[in-house]
């Protein structure tokens, strides 16, 4: 179970929204990367951070079927973690201008700038989600997120009927949108 | 409350739930009304947002699950680069280190500041060059002494030897002005190690030339000359040799006249001077230069320094002069030039062998 997977498996895997493989691949690159962040002035939750936003880029890129396995995954998440980690010490100011290499590593700025930019948009959505507060945020999440009916929420939240709940999240959904594009 | 009606029917759309009649009227309403195709995308944009959101946060708490299982500080100690003790050392205690050299550095400094370390220094440099200065004198005197020249020099010890010759048979002898200047009591010295006492009775500085008389009863006559001084100038590249006494012996040496005129100290024609090319040392000053038919040209002595194996002897002519300009008063016995030349038949050897009679060493002696 916790061998390597091979690249193949890992984007097999992915698409196929396999706990087991995402798991392993998880389990398999961490102490690299760990490596790589606690030699370099960071500490282990520097590490963690780092590597599940370096996943998460490997896990959109093979979800939104774009990625090419040009080199080895394994350099892959290596050259993203320090791509990040380079940008991370010089937002602290704590990047001496000098980092010490465990791999070989690529050139990986543009997947890095555009999972940036999706992170913008979630950071945004997030906080524009706990500005709204319940019972709003739960009615959006069930319906947008976890796909529920609005026969479900109708019960869930206990309405007399639909149209009184689709009127609320229709009220939720302009609130939410007000808070999100006024950010 | 249309626009509630509104986006329900949108979102119906976009979830395919509607049905061919709905579907037919909003196909319609989107023909007509070209606003409807942009709120469509802003909205299909917006809820995509807010769903790959709730996917990230799910893939989030996915990844946190797995990142449980992992024993991070176990790892930590395994993937941290152990640097080597001294440099562990250095970074736990570089602030003490640095504080430690830094005082020891003052310390140091302080030190040597206070036992005058520096200003040996330069007093050591100093030295340098006064050692030096001391040799480029010394190497200047070594110049002059090996072209005889520079009196003052050579008269500053207290007892100096040259070299003189006879003119005459009872005791009139050649010798250097510079030998015998300042001198408190000259002595000539025979090649048999005879010393007699001598009077300088005449002088001329500026043609270097000085006549002795020996005064001493002990002296006994030397019988005829056996060369003449020659009245005419000599010829360049002639033969010519010397005899002195440049250590206790007498010492031969031969070279040939390299020019009839010498050079003063600053490079001035000296008309008085022959330039001659033969190895003669400082206490070969003012001997005989004899040429090889046996007449006598010249008297050894060097006025210019500067320049390599170049040595002077003044003209006989001068010495002529010199000879004929002695007030008759200073002469306390006749002196007869001898005007024949012995030597003239014979070779060198046996001309060396009958002058070195008439060649004495001069000994001058100073308090």
């Amino acid at each position: 179970m916790n061998n390597i997977p091979t690249d193949n498996e890992v984007i097999l895997g992915i698409l196929n929204n396999s706990e087991s493989v995402l798991k392993r691949l998880y389990l398999a690159y961490f102490p690299m990367v760990m490596q790589l962040i606690i030699n370099n002035n960071g500490n282990e939750d520097d590490a963690k951070d780092i590597y599940q936003e370096a996943i998460i880029i490997v896990y959109n890129k093979i979800k939104a079927g774009d990625f090419e396995l040009s080199s080895k995954l394994k350099t892959y998440i290596y050259s993203i973690c320090r791509r990040l980690w380079l940008k991370r010490l010089s937002q602290i100011n704590r990047y001496g201008g000098d980092i010490k290499d465990f791999q070989e590593y690529l050139v990986v700025e543009e997947d890095t700038e555009n999972h940036n930019e999706r992170d913008l948009q979630f950071t945004k959505m997030g906080s524009a989600l706990q500005l709204l507060g319940e019972p709003c945020k739960t009615i959006i999440e069930e319906f947008y997120i976890n796909n529920k009916s609005m026969q479900d929420i109708c019960e869930a939240f206990g309405y007399t009927n639909a149209d009184n709940a689709k009127t609320q999240k229709y009220k939720c959904l302009q609130r939410l949108k007000k808070l999100f594009f006024q950010q | 409350m249309v626009e509630q009606k509104l986006l329900e029917l949108i979102e119906r759309y976009l979830n395919g739930e509607l049905n061919s009649e709905e579907l037919a009227r909003f196909e319609l309403l989107r023909q007509e009304n070209t606003d409807l195709n942009e709120r469509i995308q802003t909205h299909k944009q917006f809820t995509d947002t807010i769903k790959h959101y709730g996917e990230r946060i799910e893939l989030e708490k996915r990844l946190n699950a797995f990142h449980q299982e992992i024993d991070v500080h176990a790892l930590k100690e395994e993937l941290t680069v152990h640097p080597m003790w001294i440099v562990k050392l250095w970074r736990n205690h570089h602030s003490k280190i640095s504080v430690a050299a830094s005082i020891a550095i003052f310390t140091v400094l302080m030190t040597l500041i206070v036992s005058g370390y520096f200003n040996n220094r330069e007093t050591n440099y100093v030295q340098l060059k006064g050692q030096v200065a001391q040799i480029q004198k010394a190497v200047n005197g070594l110049k002059t002494h090996n072209s005889i020249s520079h009196s003052n020099n050579i008269l500053k010890t207290s007892n100096f030897r040259g070299t003189g010759f006879a003119i005459s048979s009872n005791g009139y002898i050649v010798t250097n002005y510079h030998v015998i200047n300042n001198a408190d009591s000259v002595y000539v010295e025979n090649a048999n190690g005879k010393s007699y006492h001598t009077k300088v009775i005449y002088t001329e500085p500026e043609t270097d030339i000085a006549i002795l008389s020996v005064d001493d009863t002990a002296f006994k006559n030397l019988g005829n000359v056996p060369y003449n001084i020659k009245k005419g100038e000599s010829n360049i590249a002639e033969n010519v040799y010397t005899l002195g006494y440049p250590r206790e012996a007498i010492v031969f040496n031969s070279g040939y006249l390299s020019a009839t005129t010498g050079f003063t100290n600053d490079n001035a024609l000296d008309s008085t001077s022959y330039q001659v090319s033969l190895q003669v040392n400082p206490g070969n000053s003012g001997g005989p230069l004899i040429d090889s038919r046996g007449n006598l040209i010249g008297v050894i002595s060097a006025k210019a320094t500067r320049m390599e194996g170049a040595h002077f002897a003044i003209k006989s002519s001068y010495l002529l002069k010199a000879i004929h300009d002695i007030p008759s008063d200073s002469l306390n016995k006749p002196l007869n030039i001898n005007s024949r030349n012995t030597l003239a038949g014979l070779n060198k050897e046996q001309q060396v062998n009958k002058l070195k009679d008439f060649v004495f060493m001069v000994k001058v002696f100073k308090q």
